[in-house]
């Protein structure tokens, strides 16, 4: 019943465009917990283990979904991208940079799950109404903020896009 | 354990054949939460997302069906066009989990668990659709009412991988409906989906919550046959409501901490009235 | 390693919206929570936990853990080198339980192991055997004594009586009722994690922990490993909200217990449903209320019986209860009162603080009162309230003046005043997505009413009866750049924002740096209580004035000027005459000063045996207006609007206001429609957030809030704490509405379908 846990499983990961070796791993473990532990991709928190939270989300072949529902060994050969991936430290990202300054951001633990979900919602949908905002963030679970300032921050994004001629 | 990641169906069905027993894992958005917690401690597993036979959906015009691939997300299942030939499976997919769970949550997974609160359950039993089978010894058919055998078990036997669903395209007004205490992101108390055949003359209503599996109203639908006008689209507010009172019967749920019987069943018989309005909006 | 260290503020002065420090990197993912920390050679630990409410344990077999390979040390109550028990306020709850259990999810071994799955093996391979006993889940019955006391200290943890003005005087119009109020959980979204650290010599420890206050949990951990002050060192790891429940010790003892027994590192993260079996929560609490008036409305004496339980441990339940039945009044002028309180010991979850401590049941109870006293005389809700409202100089029901400032009519006026959601039911695109019921299409727009709730409240802010919570900052200033030093937890409230915008206000530079957050500086006391702006900034407030006045004083002398004549002017230092005037910069080159204040409020009083006594230190009050769409057919709530106006004092960052603002109405919102820990005879049945519901995106509305600014003279910055008024009566104001739509009376939060539809929320047998 109480077997010793087998960790010396190896295997690759392609993360941010890189290919990251996963050594000395058990199978069992999800992909949240190899990136972070593993990989030491710390940005994807855990919140949940069980998707209701979305402070994982990750974009696994270009969906976004929970890293926390991933086998991580399952997940070999597809192109994950983590919030590290979205903009080098010190240089965020137009929505990073919004979330600053809209005072989307208080403790900070469901952030990196927003951005993911932002970026993916404003890929798919460039000037999304205030309901689609919170219809597609609503696997994004904030304990802070009331999200208010969240759709401010998502609204602002979408504005300078549209301004700037990328939307 | 090991961790088998097939590309194809062949290669699937062999290491499916090699540990019938293995966990299969598709969206993984029921699974891994039971290995996360430890619930569940599997010794293979055999992650089926990449088989590429499994992931798209086919419409057939001269049968008039739509055959799903098992590895179809629900995210998919929201998209034109195959929501506007199958609107409740669309509506129902809608209400799965979140954004992240319905681009990793497929059909086929919510087959495979086969939980009564299973939001695409009551759509495919008011279809009366066909869940396909497959192992190395060959293929096999059989209605979905066969397939659910009860609480989170199934007719798959070892070795069997489900590979998709066969779902008919009627021409009528068809819609799901879900109670829950959040506005998102939330277990179903009550389901109901309502499926009308202006063909067939008939209507189909299908319970998800209220009982080991999904539940379907034989005496609602005869007595809806009966009470509606199918060329005027109309029902009386009595006839409305006495098909909402004849689905509660049909209910049987249980108590949990998510909901008492009592509600489960009162709010079936709403929601079934409700839907049957929207079937039938003329008085 | 480093967390919320080492920032570095660019702009901002008092009052300005700037943003947080720390906000760049929280949003690329590189700031470290305290689940990110790690070390070389680093062990997982876990703990074992009672799954019973209350048994006798009658052994604990721990040899099947050491059979598995990879796990390196499992320790129970006999491990334990100090004290067994700890406590903030009484040290009533075991490290580890060793004789009895009095709570599902009691500690009573923990594991350290090389992997998490290795602890979880190993922590079913100990084997306990217990005598399962009948657990005491019924407060009422802690108090009538019908059941053997559960702890030494008995199950009563503390009564309190109120009693003022005439007792037996009785109103014109007299409207009472029962009110309940369900366990909420914190539901943070950063889970327990700390990292200790052993020093070589084995003899002490470093913890990296998320908390609330620093320093109580040094004090507590250095007793429970029998080690002096000095050899537990704690820093800050990142806190991913707090909201109370990490003011309680919960892993911390056990996580140092085990680096002390294994020699190296050791991290524990609590999971999920651990969390809420780990920490406190709000106590439930059932409260009886009977309002006198007169025919008018005018208030003439408010009755109220309420019973806190306390769940199995002490925490800070008197603290608590003491909230409770002082806030009974509401911000109201009332001058007789009878209020009788407790709060006892059950075989339930442990309770504590959480945001809004003790006063959100009482709020919810005087709300509910003052409605029906609207009803009873004949007069609008609203009214009532400014015909009632309390100012400057009134008395309350314990005979403490209100000193502070107290705009209660104006907050009440401009909610009143703000506009209503221009939406019909549905909204205009008639998306039934909209309704009640969201994504599951349950309903269309005839199915549905609407109705509009208000709900005012008083919030004490800081510490009560005696307690000295001071708070201690440092000043260094060093060629123009100045280093706050602090213990006061950022726990995403933003405090490190608003400490650099009072430095750069007081002293003119644009440089200010954070220092690490940790014990190498006295208490801040806890991030708490509405406290740290009026604390911990009064302290950084007064750290900078000194090192300022000794800059003047540096500056008079080199330029021969009067010092006292000296202020600063944005950058600049400036004479009162216009005259002399030099960049602050200049003047503090090569000069470098370093001074530490401690800042205490005024101090207060314990309560007498009625009650009475100047107890509490400052007020603030708050009003809130909710619309909410309701199914009555199907009990489904979404609430559409909040409105409030907040008294603020000054706001030092109106920003950061409103984010406390909407994120506490988030709460209020979630108490009053789905946020409950469900206990059946002692036992939970819905750790997790699959079944523990949080308001999404979709169930939380748009806020539209007015800062009320009258600074207030005795406040250091003539600022408020604002953290805890938003979470008190909004949950009052949304069940109002929900009252106004369907008519029903609606006495317990949270509102549950079946209370709406008029069901039983209880199965039928």
């Amino acid at each position: 019943m109480s077997e010793s846990v087998a960790l010396n499983e190896q295997y690759e990961l392609h993360v941010n465009g890189e290919v990251r070796p996963v050594r000395d791993s058990w199978l069992g473990e999800s992909l949240l917990y190899v990136l972070r532990e593993r990989l030491g991709l710390l940005g994807s928190k855990g919140a949940c283990e069980q998707g209701e939270c979305g402070s994982c989300s990750v974009l696994v072949d270009d969906e976004l979904v929970c890293s926390c529902l991933v086998l991580a060994a399952s997940a070999v050969d597809q192109s994950i991208v983590t919030i590290e991936g979205v903009a080098p430290i010190g240089s965020p990202s137009d929505v990073q940079q919004a979330f600053v300054d809209a005072g989307a951001v208080q403790c900070g633990f469901c952030t990196p799950g927003l951005i993911m979900a932002t970026h993916a919602l404003l890929e798919r949908t460039a000037d999304p109404t205030e309901f689609e905002i919170r219809e597609e963030l609503s696997g994004n679970v904030c304990r802070c903020t009331g999200y208010g300032r969240i759709i401010e921050a998502v609204q602002r994004v979408a504005v300078s896009r549209r301004v700037s001629g990328q939307a | 354990m090991s961790v088998i990641v097939p590309n194809s169906l062949s290669d699937a069905l062999a290491a499916l054949a090699d540990n019938p027993d293995a966990l299969v894992l598709a969206g993984g958005t029921d699974a891994m939460v039971e290995v996360n917690s430890g619930h569940r401690k599997p010794s293979h597993v055999i992650a089926i997302n990449r088989v590429s036979e499994l992931r798209s959906w086919t419409y057939d015009p001269v049968a008039a069906t739509v055959h799903i691939g098992s590895g179809v997300t629900y995210a998919e299942l929201m998209e034109s066009p195959v929501a506007d030939l199958l609107p409740a499976l669309a509506e129902a997919s809608r209400t799965v989990g979140s954004p992240q769970i319905r681009h990793a949550g497929t059909l086929g997974g919510n087959l495979g668990t086969c939980s009564p609160a299973g939001d695409g359950l009551p759509v495919v039993s008011a279809l009366d659709g066909i869940v396909h089978l497959a192992s190395v010894a060959g293929e096999r058919s059989l209605s979905v009412h066969e397939f659910m055998v009860g609480v989170k078990r199934t007719a798959r036997q070892p070795g069997e991988l489900i590979t998709g669903v066969t779902l008919p395209v009627l021409t009528g007004w068809q819609g799901y409906s879900k109670v829950g205490v959040r506005n998102a992101m939330v277990i179903a108390l009550a389901s109901t989906c309502l499926a009308t055949d202006l063909e067939g003359r008939n209507v189909r209503l299908a319970l998800g919550s209220v009982g080991p599996t999904i539940l379907r109203c034989a005496e609602a639908e005869a007595f809806a046959a009966t009470a509606v006008s199918f060329e005027a689209r109309s029902v009386s507010a009595h006839d409305a409501r006495r098909f909402g009172e004849l689905a509660a019967a049909a209910s049987r749920p249980i108590n949990d901490h998510r909901a008492t019987a009592e509600y489960r069943r009162h709010a079936i018989g709403v929601l079934a009235s409700r839907l049957l309005r929207r079937a039938f909006p003329n008085e | 390693m480093s967390s919320v260290t080492g920032e570095r503020i660019s702009t901002g002065r008092i009052g300005d919206s700037i943003s947080r420090p720390d906000g760049t990197p929280k949003v690329q993912g590189s700031y470290a929570f305290s689940s990110d920390l790690s070390a070389e050679n680093c062990l997982w630990g876990a703990t074992l936990r009672s799954p019973h409410p209350s048994a006798r344990i009658m052994s604990i077999d721990i040899s099947g853990a050491y059979r598995i390979a990879g796990v390196e040390a499992v320790i129970t109550a006999a491990d334990i080198p100090g004290s067994p028990t700890y406590g903030l306020i009484s040290s009533d709850q075991p490290v580890f339980a060793s004789d009895v259990v009095r709570y599902v999810g009691e500690p009573i071994a923990a594991v350290a192991a090389d992997h998490p799955e290795t602890c979880r093996r190993a922590l079913a391979a100990i084997v306990v055997v217990y005598e399962v006993l009948e657990p005491l889940v019924d407060p009422e019955r802690a108090i009538d004594g019908s059941h053997p006391d559960i702890h030494p200290d008995g199950n009563v943890i503390r009564r309190q009586r109120i009693v003022c003005g005439d007792p037996d005087i009785v109103g014109d119009v007299v409207v009472e009722d029962n009110y309940e109020i369900g366990m909420q959980d914190q539901a943070f979204l950063g889970l327990e994690a700390a990292m200790a650290l052993p020093d070589d010599d084995g003899g002490g420890v470093s913890l990296y922990v998320a908390t609330q206050w620093l320093h109580e949990d040094q004090k507590q951990i250095a007793a429970c490993l029998g080690v002096p002050l000095s050899k537990v060192r704690l820093t800050l790891g990142g806190v991913g909200g707090a909201f109370g429940a990490r003011e309680d010790i919960s892993l911390q003892v056990h996580t140092c217990l085990l680096a002390l027994r294994t020699g190296r590192p050791v991290r524990i993260h609590y999971s999920r449903e651990e969390s809420f079996l780990g920490h406190v929560h709000r106590h439930p609490v059932r409260i009886w209320m009977r309002h006198h008036a007169t025919s008018d409305g005018r208030l003439v004496k408010v009755e109220a019986r309420m019973v806190f339980d306390g769940g199995a441990y002490a925490s800070t339940s008197s603290a608590v209860l003491i909230n409770g039945v002082t806030h009974a009044q509401g911000p109201y002028r009332c001058e007789n009162a009878v209020v009788d309180g407790y709060a006892v010991r059950t075989n339930n979850l442990p309770c504590g603080a959480m945001r809004g401590f003790g006063v959100v049941q009482a709020c919810f109870a005087h709300e509910g009162q003052m409605d029906k006293l609207a009803a009873a005389c004949g007069i609008d809700p609203v009214e009532i309230r400014l015909l009632n409202a309390m100012v400057t100089g009134d008395k309350l029901i314990t005979g403490q003046i209100i000193e502070n400032v107290a705009p209660v009519a104006r907050c009440i006026r401009e909610t009143a005043a703000l506009p209503l959601p221009d939406e019909p039911v549905g909204g205009h695109d008639h998306d039934p997505m909209r309704l009640p019921g969201g994504a599951g299409r349950t309903a269309d727009s005839s199915h549905i009413v609407r109705g509009i709730g208000f709900a005012v409240a008083i919030k004490n802010l800081m510490y009560s009866e005696t307690f000295d919570d001071y708070s201690t900052a440092r000043c260094r200033l060093s060629d123009g750049v100045v280093t706050l030093k602090f213990a006061t937890s950022e726990v995403g409230q933003g405090f490190i924002t608003i400490a650099g915008q009072i430095a750069r206000s007081v002293l003119g530079f644009d440089n200010v740096v954070i220092d690490s957050i940790d014990t190498d500086i006295g208490s801040a006391g806890s991030t708490s209580a509405s406290r740290q702006t009026w604390m911990s900034g009064g302290a950084v407030n007064a750290a900078c004035i000194k090192v300022r006045d000794l800059l003047f004083a540096a500056v008079a002398v080199s330029h021969d000027v009067d010092p006292s004549s000296l202020t600063v002017d944005g950058g600049d230092i400036v004479d009162a005459a216009g005259v002399f005037r030099i960049s602050a910069l200049e003047a503090a080159s090569g000069l470098s000063f370093d001074e530490t204040v401690e800042y205490h409020h005024t101090p207060t009083e314990d309560l007498d045996e009625n009650g009475q006594g100047n107890c509490h230190t400052a007020f603030a009050f708050v009003a809130h207006r909710a619309v909410v769409d309701v199914d009555p057919e199907l009990g489904l709530v979404k609430v559409i609007q909040i409105a409030t106006a907040q008294d603020v004092g000054r706001a030092l960052n109106p920003l950061s206001v409103l984010g406390q603002i909407e994120g506490g109405i988030a709460q209020g919102l979630g108490l009053a429609v789905m946020e409950e820990i469900i206990m059946a005879n002692g036992h939970v049945r819905n750790p997790s957030f699959t079944d523990y519901l949080l308001p999404t995106f979709l169930d939380m509305p748009s806020v539209i809030a007015s800062l009320i600014e009258e600074p207030d003279p005795i406040a250091p910055l003539g600022a408020k704490g604002v953290g805890e008024p938003p979470t008190i009566s909004s949950t009052p104001a949304i069940v109002a509405a929900i009252r106004d739509a369907i008519g029903k009376p609606l006495n317990r939060v949270p509102v549950r379908p079946t209370d709406i539809i008029g069901l039983s929320a209880f199965p039928s047998i």
